[in-house]
């Protein structure tokens, strides 16, 4: 964190002074399960002028017009569903905060899953590998010594593989 | 004075370097022992170097010498003492020099290292070298922090108030040993692919290095989030900022080395998978150092303020990460992977371990990296916490639910059913322990139980396999002693670490889920509700600081019986220098928990006498959060202390005498 550039300061700076302006009384909605869920739809939604944040996090006017639409539409007894295809109709994919799935999506979505598949099917292969007799993983001398180090080096002996130089 | 010696010192750190590299590489090639021996004294010359340059930076800002650029931009004579120190590594231009401080500290403790095959290190000496002279060389060449000012000003700039925080003056010195350390990993990876040998004893050679690099980031880490913490006042600790994401991308890679050479070193297999795993840790060290100090990713066109050094940053990884995998592709194919293991072994969990582990640090860099995607194709976005929370949730609930099923397991071939039985008793605690917090914990919310049973199941399976070491319940309890007091340090270290993280994730599963929050706008006297706690707001009285003036709120805070629990002090301090406010947090810890209050900006209330907006959190179980991490760093340095690493070295003392 430290070192940071003067602009990303200001930034976070500008992040400290307005921070969960969301949870302003003078802001929110008499009912609380109903400002609840306001509030969690305030996190999955960008402040689409303020660099990373949430309109949960936010001040800028922006994001406070967004919440009291919201908040609004909440109070009206629109589903969350619908709340979100309304600001995406409006403001496009961007205004989430997790990217839905969609074929532009597809790499962010999909590479943590597919390094897991590439990693598990290589181990799948190394299994089905023929098991080959115990090959040589040291050599004679480093065998030896490995064996000299097991008597003395109970109950887990690691090889002691030094050679000298 | 001091200034002109410190940029001698480092223009020499830099011919050092050279030198290191050129020698030593050139011994190795003609197999000349006075050479490697004369690039082992450069390096240890270089870090000589780099140590005077650093003292000479530390001075200036000492005593206040404005007419050093760096300091006159980043101090201030009325910051108190610490943080004049602090800052000499709190700009751009100072991390730099902690980071050629700590490449070229790490060189000449490689230097120094014995029982190393000369001719390895030799050529570990050499690439170790190569690295000093990029960064060294940047520094001097474009990042210099003992530039003089022509005209020096009476007053500095100051140090942000936010940093000026005694755990993140900690945390770079931390996090850049953890970061750096790596490096010599790194090196330890390029040497070996031009030897064309990666055995069994290579991996023991790297493993300390490993260990210790990842027991720094561990601690590092830990105190940036601590530090977030309670100095931010957003009641978070983790926000998944691409500043965050920088220094765990590192860590993870870190980790999965740590078990993958674990396997290269009892078994002699996944020799090229190792190497890989070291050549990318020290990459994603360097890929966050460009990220964060470019400001590429604070905002998409950041990258055109500084162009320079941002391309800079970038070319100098991408010519050490690119020579690294260039290598890596043209010698791996030499690397044979020579031992089987069955389907049910420790093998197989440690390779998955290191599958999850490449899963999620794939989730954190597309992540991080999507905003630079998204604008190379015109397009405009981002990703947030839920993105992460949501990948990286599942794919490591899969990791934490194999792990203490590894260290029971034996090499080649385990015994599922025996594991299973000795395993029987943590999985019944964790499961009783789930259903205890679903069924008593209110609101109900299912996967916090779960996570909470997660923790308790990694905690609860560490200890099964100290209690299966020791023989306990089977042997006689004196024999049962005998065995855990010869049990090795290293064993101690790992069953420390998981418990570790077993305490985390208990930890962050139950903040996460349970976290109250409550928010008024209160005039002195008034009160709010936190849960089961009132808060009542007693005064707020101006006060002076050594370098602020604050508003300071005294909020008594009462039980439901109506006792005093704690007075807190939240504070709201405006900075002379800058005008920046921040607020102090004010923090009751309870038990487990901590009471957390913020004062906020002062506003009227109706009948026009002041009033302040009051926000308060109780976060439960957060200690954990800290704690957890905290031992699995200790854990590190406790398998780092265990003989059969030094043995190498005590070997050799042995032989000579």
């Amino acid at each position: 964190m430290i070192g940071m550039t003067p602009r990303r300061l200001a930034i976070v700076l500008g992040a400290i002074l307005c921070v969960a302006a969301s949870a302003d009384p003078a802001e929110r909605l008499a009912d609380p399960s109903a400002e609840a869920r306001a509030r969690a739809l305030f996190q999955e939604t960008r402040c689409l002028v303020c660099q990373g944040q949430s309109i949960d996090d936010s001040d800028a006017e922006l994001a406070h017009d967004l919440r009291q639409i919201i908040r609004a539409q909440v109070a009206a007894g629109r589903s969350p569903g619908q709340i979100r295809t309304f600001l995406t109709a409006r403001y496009g994919d961007y205004v989430l905060m997790r990217p839905p799935f969609s074929w532009s999506n597809a790499a962010l979505w999909a590479s943590p899953f597919l390094v897991g598949l590439v990693g598990l099917g290589l181990l799948a292969s190394r299994l089905r590998r023929t098991p080959p007799a115990d090959v040589q993983v040291l050599s004679v001398e480093e065998d030896e010594r490995l064996a000299r180090f097991a008597r003395e080096d109970t109950p887990e002996g690691g090889p002691d593989v030094h050679a000298p130089a | 004075m001091t200034a002109e010696f410190g940029q001698f010192a480092l223009g020499l750190a830099l011919g050092l370097s050279l030198l290191q590299m050129v020698v030593s590489a050139l011994g190795r090639a003609r197999r000349n022992a006075v050479l490697t021996g004369a690039g082992e004294g450069a390096a240890l010359a270089a870090f000589a170097c780099v140590t005077i340059a650093f003292g000479c930076l530390i001075w200036a800002f000492v005593t206040s010498d404005f007419s050093v650029l760096n300091v006159a931009e980043n101090s201030h004579t009325e910051k108190p003492m610490l943080y004049k120190v602090a800052g000499a590594w709190g700009s751009h231009e100072g991390s730099i020099l902690l980071w050629c401080f700590a490449l070229t500290g790490y060189g000449a403790a490689l230097a120094l290292a014995r029982g190393l095959p000369w001719s390895l290190k030799a050529l570990t000496v050499a690439t170790q070298g190569a690295l000093g002279v990029l960064f060294i060389g940047y520094m001097v060449f474009a990042s210099n922090p003992l530039i003089r000012l022509a005209s020096p000003p009476i007053e500095g700039n100051s140090l942000n108030p936010l940093l000026q925080d005694p755990a993140l003056a900690a945390h770079p010195p931390f996090l850049y040993a953890g970061y750096v350390g790596l490096s010599v990993v790194f090196s330890f990876a390029v040497a070996a692919l031009i030897e064309g040998r990666i055995d069994a004893a290579w991996a023991r050679w790297v493993r300390p290095w490993a260990l210790a690099a990842w027991g720094l980031l561990t601690i590092g880490i830990t105190l940036g989030s601590f530090w977030a913490y309670y100095e931010l006042g957003w009641g978070g600790w983790w926000f998944w900022d691409p500043v965050e994401n920088a220094s765990l991308m590192p860590w993870l890679v870190a980790t999965a080395l740590l078990h993958s050479a674990v396997v290269t070193e009892k078994r002699g297999a996944l020799a090229a998978w190792t190497v890989f795993l070291a050549l990318c840790a020290f990459t994603l060290s360097m890929l966050g150092a460009f990220l964060v100090r470019s400001g590429v990713l604070t905002s998409v066109h950041a990258f055109a303020v500084d162009p320079k050094r941002g391309l800079l940053l970038l070319g100098i990884l991408g010519l050490a990460a690119g020579s690294g995998f260039a290598l890596f592709a043209w010698r791996a194919p030499l690397l044979k992977d020579q031992s089987a293991f069955a389907p049910v072994s420790r093998e197989s969990t440690l390779v998955i371990n290191n599958i999850v582990l490449a899963a999620v640090t794939t989730t954190v860099l597309a992540g991080t990296l999507w905003p630079l995607i998204l604008d190379a194709m015109g397009k405009q976005g981002g990703v947030g916490a839920p993105y992460y929370n949501t990948v990286v949730g599942p794919l490591m609930a899969v990791a934490f639910l194999i792990l203490p099923a590894g260290p029971l397991l034996a090499w080649k071939r385990g015994d599922a059913l025996g594991v299973t039985h000795r395993l029987g008793l943590a999985a019944g605690v964790a499961v009783l322990a789930a259903l205890a917090i679903f069924a008593l914990v209110q609101p109900r919310q299912a996967l916090a139980a779960f996570g909470v049973g997660v923790g308790v199941w990694l905690i609860g399976g560490a200890l099964s396999e100290i209690f299966e070491r020791a023989h306990a319940f089977r042997a006689t309890w004196r024999e049962s002693l005998r065995r855990l007091g010869g049990l090795p340090r290293g064993a101690w270290g790992m069953s420390l670490a998981h418990i570790g993280l077993g305490v985390f994730v208990m930890g962050a599963a139950y903040e996460g889920a349970w976290k109250i929050e409550a928010t008024e706008v209160l005039s002195a006297g008034g009160h709010l509700s936190l849960g089961s706690y009132t808060l009542t707001l007693d005064a707020v009285t101006d006060r002076l600081g050594p370098n602020y003036d604050a508003e300071h709120g005294v909020v008594r805070v009462t039980d439901p019986g109506g006792a005093v629990v704690c007075n807190a002090t939240p504070e709201r301090r405006t900075f002379a220098t800058g005008g920046q406010t921040t607020s102090k947090v004010a923090i009751c810890p309870r038990g487990l928990d901590d009471i957390y209050i913020v004062l906020g900006e002062r506003r009227m209330a109706q009948d026009g006498a002041s009033a302040w907006l009051v926000r308060s959190y109780v976060h439960p179980w957060v200690h954990l959060i800290f704690l957890g991490p905290l031992l699995m760093g200790l854990g590190g340095i406790l398998s780092l202390s265990d003989r059969r690493l030094r043995l190498a070295a005590g070997r050799r003392r042995g032989a000579e005498a």
